[in-house]
This record gives structure tokens, sequence and C-alpha cells, in this order.
């Protein structure tokens, strides 16, 4: 792949790694997460009856520019109370679980930036950090409210991985694969072979995996966005009971870190989304590279779909935020517990029941 | 064998973004569970009543508005309709349509500000922004009759001071015409909205003697299941005229009196009121609106109790004439005072989150309680 | 609906002496004065009696009568001396469709009235604010504390006639 290119190119191990690792971030993940600032004004306004950022550049395409300088231009308070190391340690702890998810995703059938045999495992542990993190910023604030917010956030995040995991698990299962380029490439050619709509092979146990298929989708895009913390299980940030949760005392440069690692960990989880149930960067109808004989047109084609399907569903996280109102906290813990748990556990059964036919 | 566990004592400042107003709460809890709640309040007093004793009753009016700043004709309205008594003034039928049509407007605008607030603080931002949209054509309409938004200073003593605009009658049915739909709209997205219906029923219910006793009128007093409305049971004005009726809380998600009914409550209210506007505007008679304002409000020695049903429950002026211009004594009874003595009560035993949510559906105004 | 005469005429039956008199000559409601150490049990009363049922206490509000007389003291302020210092009560009866007003009148130095909190939750508050703003002290109140003003405000009773701004309060300088 990309890897192997540049190291044919290179000739060192080393630069190919790092280039190979740095790339989707530079390049894809920063200014994704800029412009999903700015996304999310927009579309939030438009919802609203209203029309968002309109000054900056033409209709206010350039107001991420103007928040970036004006976030790094912030003074950095740091209150005399707080416990130092934590306090700084944690944005960074933050961000980098956010962004090494990355590493392990396929952005298209040539471009992946490590081939990793562990994908999804990889994946779920590096967001554990951030619950490391979120704690780190909740107790060293030496804030009351900092701490119950990330009390409740690392409460929440903890609950909510167990339904991912056994949904994941449930894919794992019926492909028998980890690595998340493996799985892409299973649901090649054509949208009905989608993991959503049964997966490559035809038969009575495709159209038995449907409805389960389709109940573990909506049960890890729920659980994942009580992950990464979006409304309506935004406790941790409920802006009118904790004034803004365990982000309360940071500004500046810190505080940005902050707000990117959650835009870059709402991309993450709709890419994991994306390629576990909706075909990852594959074409849902053939080619326009084969067609045309191009070859090297399929993986722009492919990078072209992976980023729509994220987009698209970054774009319903966002719809969703702007709807609904929250819950409150044992509510959000009852229905993990109560609902979301019990009901992957069945489908871990039955599509497990359904593989042995 | 119960935990100890200890109390901590949490404060939800003056400057918080969901107390209404500058608040302060001071919150005694074991865990999540209140154990008490203490309110602080004082922090906007502005000395209304010490005020009104240095002005002519005229002078008193633009005061009056500012004391509950979301519905101010109504504030005007009550002390007017007290010296009015008092003085024993007849207005012409046309003002008392005017008044009737204006307060009803301002109600819908107070519960417009009450429920897109409430939203807001629950989590859901989105209808905000929707009641905020409709409060601005009926702020546009107050601007084209008196010139000001929020504070008008236009129900005076014995009349108002202007008449309707030309175009008022016009852009009034449309803005009726088009409010219709956004409330159905506004019931779609929030009121029936499951997420919605978990935070708000069951939480703060206020049993009708508790009610009773802690004086509380208004919505909050309707909700908890007694039919009092001040328009019909001690008429002022031309309420007799209109046909409407009064809605009063059935615990039909939860118990009787919870915060979902009190929300509801506010909503029904507002198309009762597109009712009333709808039929004085039809029945409005023609007459000059300033032919019975008197030049000197000197009113005779006295005293005199008159109440009138703001958005927020009942609005009562006391006020005491010693024969000059001057009045002895002007006191309010605000709504948002004798609701904010029952809080402590509709709070205990329920979470933090929950205090947000209660104190949203009291639906409070500073402004008034500190006067 | 009973009329306030026909009220004047079951309490006096009741209380004798400690129902003053009954005024309706000047505009425009007629109130029934009483006495101020014993209005609690007049309002447990009109709370309870089947006729009368008065459940809602609309407002309290105390009030500065300024009929003492006026006096300039050592630094040429003037105050007033003696005179009378009075609480309002409005009753309400939400079942019988009934109204009454009371009122009670004590000593401008050393005012006492007993408080109606036992009759209706509402006074409470309305009692704290007169306390606040006029020195009223109910008797038996269950926190008799400032409400409106700081809670150290050690400069008098601004509802007075004759009450003076301080000049600082706290090292902040009081007229703006």
């Amino acid at each position: 792949m990309m890897y192997d290119w540049l190291y044919n190119i290179s000739g060192s191990e080393i630069l190919a790694m790092f280039v190979v690792s740095l790339l989707p971030l530079f390049l894809f993940i920063l200014p994704f997460a800029l412009l999903a600032v700015l996304a999310e004004r927009k579309v939030s306004a438009h919802m609203q009856d209203r029309l968002g950022p309109m000054r900056v550049g033409y209709h206010g395409i350039l107001q991420t520019v103007a928040d970036i300088i004006k976030l790094l231009q912030k003074e950095d308070l740091v209150a005399t109370a707080t416990d130092k190391t934590l306090f700084n340690f944690a944005p960074l702890l933050v961000f980098i679980g956010s962004y090494a998810v990355f590493a392990a995703i396929p952005f298209s059938g040539f471009f992946i930036g490590s081939k990793i045999d562990l994908g999804i495992i990889f994946i779920v542990g590096a967001t554990g950090l951030v619950v490391a993190g979120i704690l780190m910023a909740g107790w060293a604030s030496n804030n009351k409210y900092s701490l119950l917010g990330a009390m409740r956030s690392a409460a929440q995040i903890i609950s909510y991985e167990i339904p991912t995991l056994l949904i994941i698990l449930t894919i794992i299962m019926l492909t028998g694969t980890l690595s998340l380029y493996d799985l892409s490439e299973l649901q090649t050619a054509y949208f009905w072979n989608w993991l959503i709509f049964g997966g490559p092979a035809i038969g009575i146990q495709k159209i038995l995996l449907i409805p389960f298929m389709m109940m573990g989708c909506l049960i890890i895009y729920t659980s994942t966005l009580a992950e990464v913390n979006r409304t309506p299980f935004d406790i941790p940030e409920a802006e009118s009971e904790l004034v803004s949760g365990y982000h309360t005392e940071y500004s500046g440069m810190k505080f940005a870190m902050f707000f990117l690692a959650e835009y870059a960990n709402m991309f993450a989880v709709s890419a994991i989304v994306a390629i576990m149930f909706f075909g990852g960067y594959q074409s849902p109808f053939g080619y326009l590279g084969n067609t045309l004989n191009l070859p090297w047109l399929i993986p722009i084609e492919q990078f072209f779909w992976f980023t729509s399907k994220g987009l698209f569903f970054v774009f319903v996280q966002m719809w969703l935020r702007w709807t609904l109102p929250r819950f409150r906290v044992d509510q959000l813990m009852a229905f993990c517990w109560k609902y979301l748990i019990p009901i992957s556990f069945v489908i871990l059964l039955l599509v497990g029941l359904i593989t042995l036919i | 064998m119960a935990l100890k566990t200890e109390e901590m004592v949490l404060n939800m400042g003056p400057q918080h973004p969901s107390t209404h107003g500058v608040l302060r709460l001071e919150l005694q809890l074991e865990g999540e569970i209140i154990i008490d709640v203490i309110p602080h309040i004082g922090y906007l007093h502005r000395c209304f009543e010490k005020h009104a004793e240095a002005m002519t009753y005229p002078q008193v009016i633009p005061y009056t508005d500012r004391m509950d700043y979301l519905a101010s004709m109504y504030n005007e309205f009550g002390y007017a309709l007290a010296m009015e008594r008092l003085m024993k003034i007849e207005v012409p039928e046309r003002v008392e349509y005017i008044r009737v049509i204006m307060g009803e407007l301002q109600r819908i605008a107070s519960h417009l500000v009450a429920l897109g607030t409430y939203g807001a603080d629950i989590g859901a931002f989105t209808p905000f922004l929707f009641c905020f949209r409709d409060r601005e054509r009926i702020l546009h309409l107050f601007e084209i009759t008196c010139g000001a938004r929020l504070l008008y200073n236009y129900i005076w003593i014995g009349g108002v001071s202007h008449d309707l605009h030309s175009d008022f009658i016009r852009l009034t049915r449309e803005f009726i015409k088009d409010f219709r739909p956004n409330l159905k709209e506004l019931n779609d997205l929030l009121s029936f909205n499951r997420i919605f219906i978990e935070r708000t029923a069951n939480v703060g219910v206020l049993p009708l003697e508790t009610a009773i006793n802690y004086g509380v009128t208004g919505p909050n007093l309707r909700a908890s299941g007694m039919k009092w409305d001040l328009r019909k049971d001690d008429p002022y004005s031309v309420y007799h005229k209109f046909d409407y009726e009064i809605p009063v809380g059935s615990g039909e998600k939860g118990k009787t009196g919870d915060c979902w009914d009190r929300y509801f409550i506010r909503v029904r209210e507002m198309e009762e009121s597109l009712k009333i506007i709808e039929q004085a505007i039809d029945q409005i008679p023609e007459g000059d609106v300033t032919s019975a304002i008197p030049k000197r409000i000197k009113p005779p020695e006295g005293q005199i109790y008159t109440r009138v049903e703001n958005p927020r429950g009942e609005l009562g002026y006391f006020i005491i004439s010693d024969g000059s211009l001057n009045p002895a004594r002007v006191k309010v009874r605000a709504p948002s005072f004798v609701t904010m003595q029952v809080f402590p009560e509709l709070c205990k035993g329920f979470m933090v989150a929950d205090v947000v949510a209660i104190l949203g559906s009291i639906d409070i105004v500073l402004g008034e309680i500190d006067r | 609906m009973k009329t306030a005469e026909e009220i004047f005429k079951i309490l006096k039956e009741k209380f004798g002496d400690s129902i003053v008199e009954l005024k309706s000559d000047k505009p425009i409601d007629p109130f029934v004065i009483v006495n101020p150490l014993e209005v609690d049990k007049i309002c447990l009363f009109l709370r309870e009696e089947k006729d009368l049922l008065f459940d809602s206490l609309m407002n309290l509000s105390g009030v500065d009568d300024a009929n003492g007389e006026k006096v300039k003291d050592e630094k040429g302020l003037e105050t007033i001396k003696g005179g009378t210092l009075s609480v309002y009560y409005h009753l309400e009866s939400t079942s019988l469709k009934q109204k009454l007003t009371l009122k009670v009148s004590t000593n401008r130095e050393k005012p006492e009235v007993v408080t109606v909190t036992e009759s209706w939750k509402c006074a409470d508050w309305h009692e704290r604010e007169a306390y606040d703003m006029y020195g009223i002290v109910f008797i038996n109140h269950p926190d008799l504390r400032r409400i409106l003003m700081p809670y150290d405000w050690e400069f008098g009773y601004p509802l007075r006639k004759d009450y003076k701004n301080p000049e600082f309060y706290q090292g902040m300088k009081v007229p703006y």
C-alpha cells in the first residue's frame, strides 16, 4: 500500500512509517476538525431558522481561521490551586487518545496508516485513553463542577463501551477478521454486499441477518454517540447545569485541544460505523475507474466515498444534537445497562446461531 | 444499614447559565440527592417602592415596566387599573379593548420566552430559537404601536399613550395565522418528545393544598388542578365579553402538578390567548384613546388593592394615597416572589439536574422578585 | 359571600377587644383594625371557620404611617418620633369568593407583631420583607432575617420615611 510505495521510494522504514502515520493527521483530520466546527455552526444555524456566521469570508467560510487565531493568542490561565502537571497533561492525553485511532482506519484501498492485524481492538483501546484524560482534567481543575462533570463523563464512557464492544464482537464473529482493511475489502462490489444488508454471502443467512444488522448499527451508533459526549448524552458538558463540566477551567490552546479532539472523535466513530456496516470505502455502484479503464482513479474514488459516508454520519450526529433534549444522568445509565446491553447480548447470541446455519 | 455519606454544599451562584436572572441557590446535597435548597435573593433590588414614593402617579409607570421586564404591559395594566378604581375614572371602551389585546399579546410573548428557555435548560436548543422567532413578530407589533420592544410606558392612567397603528390589525391577523402551525411544530418538537417527558414528568410535584397555602397563583396553581383564573373569577376590564377556556393540569404524563403539567399549561394558554385576541380585534369599537386621561392625578385619600392575571400569576398592587400628588405607599405583590418560597419544597428528594428543570418550570423573573 | 360588616360582627363576637374597629369611610376597601399581638389567633380562626374559609393570603405589606412628629436630631437630619407602623393583610377565600382586609398598628419605637405563618406559609417571605424594609419584628417567625438588602446592612430600614443612606458600605461609596 502507501507504506510499501513510500518504502520503495525512500528506502528507509522509519521515514515511510512517519509519513504514513502523520499524513492522515495533518492532511485530513486537522482540516476536518477545523471545518467541522464551522459546519456545526452553519448546520445548527440553518436548522434553527437563522444564518450563522456570515461576515468572515464568503458566507462565513473563514470563520474557523478567525477562531484559531483567537484561541492561539488567548492568555493561558492556570489557577494557582490546581495540580499543574496533571492539569497540563490532561488535554494532551485526550488529544492523543482521539487522534491515535486514525492510524488504523483505511481511507481508501491504497492508503491505510498502519496495516495492523488488530485494527478494531487497537481503536477501542486507544479511545480508552480519553477516559483517563477526562478524569485528570476534572480532578486537576480543583473545582467542584469540573469534578462532577469528569466523574459523570467517565462513568458514561465506560458504561457505553460495553454495547459498542458487543456489537463489534458480533461483526468480528460474522466476518472472522479484526483488521478494518480486510473488513472493507470484504464488502466489495455494490451496496447489497454491505454488512448492513447481511454481508457478501448469498443465501438464507443474509436475509436472516438483515434485521439484526440494522439493530446492531443503531445500537453502535447510539453508544458511540455517548462515548463522544454528544447530545442527547452530553451531561459532562451540560452548559446549563455545570457551566462547562470538565473543561471549565481551561482556556486558550488547551481548550482548543479538547475541542478539536471532540470533533476528531466524532469523525472516528462515524468512520467506524461506516466501515463496519456500510462498506467502508467501497462504492455502492461500482467504480468509474473500472468502466473507463483508469486504475489510478479507483483509490481516489474510494477516498471520496469513504469521506462522504463519514461526513454523512457526522451530519446526522449534528442533527441529533440540535433536535433532542438531554438525558438525566441516572436515565442515561439506566438506558445503557437496562436496555442496550441486554439487547446487544441477544443480538450476539442470535447472530452467532445464524452463522452456524 | 445506610452508608454514611457526607453532605456537600454546592452553590449555584448568582451568575449561572440557567438561573433565570441573578439568583443564588445554595444546594445541600448528599451525593446527587438534594436535602435542602436555600434561595438567596436581592441581587436585583432596585428600590421600586421607595422610588414610587418620590414620583408623581404617572411617573411611576416606567418604573412598573421594569419589574417584570418580560411582561411589561401587564405591570402597567395592573397599576393603571388600580389607580382608575381609586379615582373612579371611566375609560373609553376602545382603550379597554386595546389594553386586552396588548395584554394577551404580551402573555404570548412571555410564555414563549419561558418555554424557549425551559427547553434550552433541558438541552433542546432548537425550540428556543423557534420561540424567539415568533416573539420577534410580537415585539414588532409593539414597536409600531408605541416605539419600544421591551419596556413600553404605554398604558397610562385613564387611557393609553398612542392609538393603534393603521397596520396593526392586519399584521396581527397575519401573526395569528402564522403562529398556530408554529405552535403545533413546538408541540411535535418538544412537548411530546420522549426524552423531554422523561426529564419533566413526575418531577417537582406541587400538591394543591400546599399551593394554596403558599399563595401560588397563575399557571402553577392551574397545573396543580385548580381552575382559578382572575380573568374569569374576579374579572376586570372587558374579559367577560370573550369566549375562552381555562386550561387545568390533569396529570396527563405523570402526577398532576409536575413540571410537564406546568409546561404544557403554558402552551395551552397561548392558544387561548390567540382566541381572545381574535375576538378582540373583531369587536374593537372606535373612539378616542386619550380623552379620559386626567390632566392632574390627585386621587382622594384612601387605599386600594387590585390584582390582575400576569403571565406568571396574580400581580397585586396595594396603593395608599394621602391626597397629594405622590403616592404614600405602593406595594407590589409579585407572583414570582411568592412562587420562589415554595421552590425548596418542590426540590427535596430530587437530583441536581432536576433543580434546573423545576426552576425553569415555575417560570420566575428576578426583576419581579427583587423589584 | 359575606360583606366586611358581617365578618366584622362575627369576629367581634368571637374575639371581643382584640378587634378594634371597622374603618370603611375612606375609599376603596374597608378594613378591620385588630390587635397586633392577637393577630395569629384571629387569622387561624379566619382560615378554619366554616363560613369564612380564608385559605389564601393574597398580600401582606408593611406601611409607614408617618403620623408621628418630625424632629431634627443632633446632626440636623429630620427623623420621625412617635407614631405607628402598620401591617396590612389582604385575605381571600377561593372557595367562597370573599375578601377581607386586616390592619394592625404598632408603635414606631419598638414594633412587634405576631407572625401568621402558622395559618399561611405564604406569609414567611412577606414578613421577612416587612422586617427588612421597616424593622417590624415578627414574634415566633421561623427565620427572621433580611431578604432584599444585604444580610449585614446595619444602617436602618430603607422604606421608613426618615431613612437616610449611609456614606460608605464595606468600603464602597453609597450615593452613586
